[in-house]
Order: C-alpha cells, then sequence, then structure tokens
C-alpha cells in the first residue's frame, strides 16, 4: 500500500497539469472559435504566417 | 484580460504590435466551410490597404484591420460572392463575452476535480476500508469543497436571488443538494463513515454547469449577433454649420440644426425641407416604396430615403420626439404581454422543486421515526435529493434550445428569445407584411412589351433623368445598351423628351403622354408602350403559404399597399388571405386580436409593422430592417431566406417534443431511483450512475434535434 504514497500525488498532478492546460486555452481563446479552427486544417496556404495571425488573435 | 504574471507585464502585447488601421467586423451569414475561409482571408491579403483579415466561423464573423472605409469592405466581400452585415464597432466593445469565459472556467475546474475524485472513489467503492478510505475520502474532501465553491457559484446566487423574493427556482434544490451532499460528505469523511457524496455534489454541478454553459453561448452569440447589427443604421449625420459641413453624431444634433441628406441616405431627424423639391421613400410608414414627393417648406420625418439629389433639412424634432422613435415608443406596452408566457423549464422548475423537497424530508421524518438514527435519515434525504436528477431535469431544456439554436444559426435565423421557439411551435396563424418581407423594396418594371431597340431607348432617356423612377428604370436595365439621344429636355413633375435618330420620343408619366392609367410611359413617335411597375418577389415567397398550410398553419398578408395591389399579388403568391391599406395601427390591432383567439405569428420588416410585431405571440424579422424592428422581433432572418420559414416552425416543434421527452425520460429515472434511495439503499455508486446515466441520455436525445 506504500505505494499510494506515490500514486496520489502523481494522479493529483497530473490532474492539476491538465486543469493548468485548459485554463490557458481559455485564456489563449482557443475556444472562440472551434468550427473555424477546425476547417484551417484544410486549408493550402496556412504556412507560418497563419500561425502568426493565430497569435495576434489570442490578445484582440 | 489583466496579465497574470510578470513577464506578461513587460513583454508588449501582440495586439500591440500589430494596431495598425482601425478594426471593423463584419457579420457574414454564408460563411460554411474551410473554402469560406480560405477565400476571405486570401482575397483581402490581395486588397491594397487591408492590414489583416481573420475569419471566424463559429461567429460567422470577419474581422479586418484596414484603412479602407467600410464601404468598400463590404464591397470587396460582395465581389467574391458574399453578403454581410456591417457590425457596430461601439456595441461590439460592449459585449465582450465575459460570462461565457467565466461559466467555462468553472465547468473545467468541476470537470477535472470530478475526475479526480472520481478515480478515488472508484477505490473505495472496490472495496477500500478503514484508514485507506478515511484518507480517500480525507482527499476528495480536499479537492471537492473548494472546487464546489468555485465552481458552483452561479447556483448559489440564482437560488439566493430566488428566495430572497420567497420563489422558488430549479437551482434551490440543486444548491441544496449540492450544500448537502458536501456538507455531510465532509462529515462522513471526519467521521469515519462509509459513504461519502463527493463525486455526487461534483458532477451535479459538472453536469448542470454544462447546460449553463452552452445555453448561455448559443442565446448570446445569437442575441448579440442580432444587437450588433444596429450598425445598419446611420448614427452619424452631416451638418451644415455656415459654410463649412460637418459629421456628427447624430444625438449631438439640435432643433434648428440644418442637416444635409445626400441622395440615397436615411433622413436621420423630422425637419423641413429647405433648399429644393425631393423625392423620398417613405416605406418606414406605409409599407411602400413608391417615391413621394415633397416641396420646400414640407415636413419630412426621420426614416425617410432620398432618393434623389443631396438636399438641406431644417430639425424640428429629434432623438425621441421623432415620428419614428414615436412608433417605435408603441412596441413597449406590447411587450409586457409577451413577458407572462410561462417556458416549459419554469413549468417544469414549479413542480419539481416542492416536489422533490417535500420527498426529501418526509423520507427524512420517516426514517427518523422508525429508527432514531438522525445521521442516517440525513443521509437517505441527501441520497434523494442527489438522486432525483435535478440534472437530467436541468439539462432537459437547454440542451434541445442550444441544439435547436445552433442548427438554425446555421440555417440564417437568430434566435434572439429563450422561449421563441416554444412560442413558435404552437402557433396556426402567420402574418406576412407584403412590401419589403415577400416583396424586394424598390421597383421592377414589365418589359415585356418592349422591343431591344426600345429598351435602349428606354435607357437612354433615363440616364438623362433624375427623377427616382427614372434612375430606378436605368438600374433596372442594366445589361442594355444605352441609345444615344439628343435635345434632351426634362419637364418638371412629367417626364423627359428627347431625339433619337430625329425620331420624337419621351418618357414619362401616361397622363401627359395622352395615355390611361398611371404607369411609367415610353413613347416612340407615336407609339405609346406603358411600363407597369410590378413586384419583384424575393426568393421563396411563392411556395410559402401552400408550405406552412401543409404544415397546419394559415398564412395571410396584410398590408399599407392599395387594394388592387394587395389583391394581385396575394392571387400570385397563392394566399387565400390578405388584408391592405393597413395602417401601422391596422395591423397591430389585427395581430393582437388574432393572437388573443390562438397563438399567431407575425413577420414584417418596417416600422409600421413594428407594433403588430410586439403584439404577435412570435414575430420574425428581416436582417435588414431598422433597429426598432428588429429589437421588436423574436428571430432575425439573415439572407433571402423565407423559404425556410417551414423549417424553422418544423425545428421549433421538433425542438419542444424532444424537451418534454427529455422530461420523460428523466421523470422515467426518478421512478426508478426514487424508491431506492428513499427505502435508504442508494450508494454513492448508484447515485453516480444514475445521474451520469441520465444526463448523458438527456444531451444525446437533445442532439436529434438536428436530425
Amino acid at each position: 500500500m506504500n505505494v499510494l504514497v506515490v500514486l496520489i500525488p502523481v494522479s493529483l498532478s497530473l490532474g492539476l497539469l491538465a486543469l493548468v492546460a485548459f485554463i490557458w486555452a481559455i485564456r489563449a481563446r482557443q475556444y472562440e472559435d472551434p468550427l473555424g479552427e477546425a476547417s484551417r486544417i484544410l486549408l493550402q496556404s496556412t504556412e507560418d504566417h497563419s500561425c502568426l495571425d493565430a497569435d495576434e488573435n489570442n490578445w484582440d | 484580460m489583466t496579465a497574470a504574471c510578470p513577464a506578461c507585464v513587460a513583454a508588449p502585447t501582440v495586439s500591440e504590435i500589430a494596431a495598425t488601421g482601425p478594426t471593423v467586423q463584419f457579420s457574414v451569414p454564408s460563411i460554411r466551410c474551410a473554402a469560406c475561409i480560405g477565400t476571405i482571408e486570401r482575397h483581402f491579403e490581395s486588397v491594397r490597404g487591408v492590414v489583416q483579415a481573420r475569419v471566424n466561423a463559429t461567429q460567422k464573423r470577419v474581422t479586418v484591420h484596414s484603412s479602407l472605409p467600410e464601404n468598400e469592405l463590404l464591397a470587396e466581400l460582395r465581389s467574391i460572392g458574399y453578403e454581410a452585415y456591417l457590425l457596430d464597432q461601439k456595441s461590439l466593445a460592449k459585449s465582450n463575452d465575459r460570462k461565457s469565459q467565466d461559466l467555462l472556467l468553472r465547468m473545467g475546474v468541476a470537470g477535472f476535480a470530478m475526475m479526480n475524485v472520481m478515480l478515488l472513489s472508484v477505490a473505495v467503492w472496490s472495496g477500500a476500508t478503514d484508514a485507506t478510505r478515511d484518507l480517500f475520502h480525507l482527499i476528495s474532501a480536499a479537492i471537492a469543497l473548494p472546487a464546489v465553491v468555485f465552481s458552483a457559484k452561479p447556483f448559489f446566487e440564482s437560488a439566493t436571488k430566488a428566495l430572497r423574493v420567497w420563489r422558488l427556482n430549479m437551482d434551490v434544490p440543486i444548491s441544496l443538494a449540492i450544500v448537502l451532499a458536501a456538507g455531510m460528505s465532509l462529515y462522513e469523511a471526519l467521521h469515519g463513515g462509509e459513504h461519502a457524496y463527493f463525486d455526487a455534489a461534483l458532477s451535479l454541478t459538472f453536469f448542470l454547469l454544462i447546460g449553463r454553459f452552452l445555453e448561455h453561448r448559443t442565446r448570446s452569440a445569437a442575441r448579440s449577433a442580432a444587437s450588433e447589427l444596429a450598425a445598419l443604421e446611420i448614427h452619424t449625420a452631416q451638418r451644415k454649420v455656415g459654410t463649412r459641413i460637418e459629421t456628427v453624431d447624430v444625438k449631438e444634433l439640435r432643433i434648428g440644426d440644418t442637416v444635409i441628406v445626400k441622395s440615397g441616405m436615411r433622413i436621420p431627424v423630422d425637419g423641413v425641407l429647405r433648399n429644393h423639391a425631393c423625392f423620398t421613400d417613405r416605406s418606414f410608414l406605409t409599407g411602400e416604396s413608391e417615391p413621394v414627393q415633397h416641396d420646400i417648406g414640407d415636413e419630412l420625418c426621420a426614416g425617410e430615403i432620398n432618393l434623389g439629389a443631396t438636399f438641406e433639412l431644417c430639425a424640428t424634432a429629434i432623438g425621441r420626439d421623432t415620428r419614428l422613435s414615436r412608433i417605435a415608443a408603441l412596441v413597449d406596452t406590447a411587450e409586457n404581454a409577451r413577458n407572462s408566457f410561462t417556458s416549459l423549464a419554469d413549468k417544469a422548475a414549479r413542480i419539481y422543486a416542492p416536489v422533490v423537497h417535500l420527498l426529501a424530508a418526509v423520507s427524512f421524518l420517516g426514517w427518523v421515526a422508525y429508527d432514531g438514527d438522525v445521521r442516517h435519515a440525513l443521509n437517505v434525504a441527501i441520497a434523494v435529493l442527489i438522486i432525483t436528477c435535478p440534472c437530467a431535469l436541468g439539462l432537459a431544456v437547454p440542451a434541445v434550445s442550444t441544439a435547436a439554436i445552433s442548427r438554425l444559426y446555421r440555417m440564417g435565423f437568430l434566435v434572439k428569445s429563450g422561449t421563441a421557439l416554444e412560442r413558435l411551435a404552437k402557433i396556426s396563424t402567420i402574418v406576412f407584411d407584403k412590401t419589403g418581407t415577400l416583396t424586394r423594396p424598390g421597383f421592377c418594371f414589365d418589359l415585356s412589351k418592349l422591343s431591344d431597340e426600345e429598351a435602349e431607348i428606354a435607357k437612354g432617356l433615363a440616364n438623362q433623368s433624375a427623377h427616382p423612377l427614372s434612375q430606378a428604370l436605368a438600374t433596372y436595365l442594366d445589361r442594355v445598351d444605352e441609345a444615344q439621344i439628343t435635345a434632351v429636355a426634362e419637364h418638371l413633375g412629367a417626364g423627359i423628351t428627347g431625339l433619337w435618330n430625329n425620331i420624337p420620343v419621351a418618357l414619362g408619366r401616361a397622363s401627359w403622354l395622352g395615355c390611361d392609367g398611371d404607369n411609367l410611359t415610353l413613347m416612340v413617335d407615336d407609339k405609346r408602350i406603358p411600363l407597369a411597375s410590378v413586384q419583384d418577389l424575393l426568393p421563396g415567397a411563392l411556395g410559402i403559404s401552400r408550405s406552412l398550410e401543409s404544415l397546419g398553419i394559415e398564412a395571410e398578408i396584410i398590408s399599407g399597399d392599395s387594394e388592387g395591389k394587395t389583391a394581385a399579388f396575394a392571387g400570385h403568391a397563392g394566399f387565400k388571405k390578405w388584408h391592405s391599406g393597413a395602417s401601422p395601427e391596422d395591423k397591430a390591432k389585427h395581430v393582437q386580436t388574432l393572437a388573443e383567439q390562438h397563438p399567431s405569428c407575425m413577420v414584417g420588416d418596417g416600422i409600421n409593422d413594428t407594433a403588430a410585431l410586439a403584439y404577435a405571440s412570435v414575430s420574425i424579422a428581416p436582417g435588414s430592417a431598422l433597429d426598432a424592428t428588429r429589437n421588436a422581433a423574436d428571430i432575425i432572418m439573415l439572407g433571402d431566406i423565407l423559404d425556410k420559414i417551414p423549417d424553422l416552425v418544423l425545428v421549433a416543434r421538433r425542438s419542444v417534443w424532444l424537451s418534454k421527452q427529455n422530461f420523460g425520460i428523466a421523470i422515467l429515472y426518478n421512478f426508478v431511483a426514487v424508491p431506492i434511495a428513499i427505502a435508504g439503499l442508494a450508494t454513492p455508486l448508484i447515485a453516480a450512475l444514475a445521474m451520469s446515466a441520465s444526463s448523458i441520455t438527456v444531451l444525446l436525445n437533445a442532439l436529434r434535434v438536428r436530425l
């Protein structure tokens, strides 16, 4: 049962990590346009600059 | 957004770097897929003066950073085939959607906390005992309590708000269940008890937040989309001070100011015509777009459109005192009537809340009387509260209306009011305004009697005249070449004459050219051809009465137009009932009488329809309507989608049916689960299963509205 001492903190910190990632995603406005982001992967001309576009939009 | 860490404060935000040119937003309802995103963004890349364009496909919006005027950007969008509406920057700035982000965050916290607690609970359910179980319960408590306090705050707030005015809403039993479950579980955890409901408290919060978030998101999307269309209306006017002309906000205009109204513009204030005679389109008052002639000294109303040359106006009434605003104010009195409508969710909550509280109280008292163990009795009562699936009930309506509203959003309907679909599902009559709703405002001409040559002459003459009807004719003949006309002379108020290959030609009033009727007439030599103006039907207007009839809905027309025109139109479009010559008050009265007998719907676009829209059980207006009209309507149509109104009714009926089904499912669960809980046999495992299963079934059932 001693393994619990390791496993519980591990599982909790993993959960916390996921929560932090989620909060980051909200702050970065990744939920603003789910439909658009999903379709954008189909576009041809999305080289580096669309990445930049996305960044710019994060902070609008 | 506030920067969270020192590094963020130090680093310049990207918007500061990229701030080049003003930002303009357009609503583009026809954005559907990746191809649209690509086409629009690539097109704007190639336009000079545009720094950047970004499409938001979810909101169907394009944000453009550019130094170009808005009209040019609109024209660019139109040139690649996208009908666009300019959005009001002022109202956009106000509506940054904090609440939905907030709900999403709370939902995320509840979800992650639930997962972790569930992980620990699984160990307990699969047989952990003694110290291990107590430890797991305590860890669960450490996660669950802060998470519940943070995540369930919207429910607590709403519940206290309701209780303060001695009312019960859905959030009261929900809050009670969450608080009691968390509190009782903490007590159990501290005293080495067997059952803890931390996971139940969290999953209850989580599932309900999903419903709350979905509801908020779709509704606010539609509502803000509707209100931000505001920019359709002019908010600036041109004021003449001495010889200088300045552009000012309409609100800054004062009585006695001289206002310049350019061709094609809406008059911003009521006023007296100053410098020369003019023609205006008064359709917002009468519904008819025939040009009305005014002479110097005539009173003009705010909202009329200048059809001729630029004129000057002396303001006599501004702001709320204009006739336009007074008509719009009629609406306020009517709107209260609609608030008495009780939604399905409210009806359910009214029955549900007392029943559940009673059940929990009875089982508590019953168990205390039976074995005197207060702790056990309380446990049972909490199990009852949790297991009665408030989340399935809480999700029943929002899940369906969210799915329905987002489906309608894709079709081009903005549903502004939450209960609009429920009201729409019941209608048995639908009343249409004619001009602007079923027919295109403006003019079309019956040219079947013209030869190609005569059409060219007509265009040649029409192009030389400033009269709105001639202008309309010239625009209508845009594909026709223009004939060379010489010796042109315009006869004010009558028509225009000229010479074509030395043959006398003329275009003008029928009576002036010696014919009967009131049509525009073309004369070539001594041949006279009437150019009857016909009404241009909007796509879908023809079949609509028949397709509505097949749904058991009676369609009728009410119009401010003359009897003959209305009758001819009704016959042509297949409407059995019609009313002509109706004033705004007549329309309102007719719709009110109809709505008192049975639920009816009004579809209209003009200010003259506004009161009628407000009196109807449910109302629809096109996106091109004026602010006041759109405010009075429950549903806004973007684009020419008249033919989809029957689908709209079908979706509404289906969503009401599915909501009722969802209530059925929730009640069915309760029939099974509540006896188990009252008998004291419910364990946290059973509670978790019942709650998740019922919520997921309800959510899945709601998605069927998209089929």
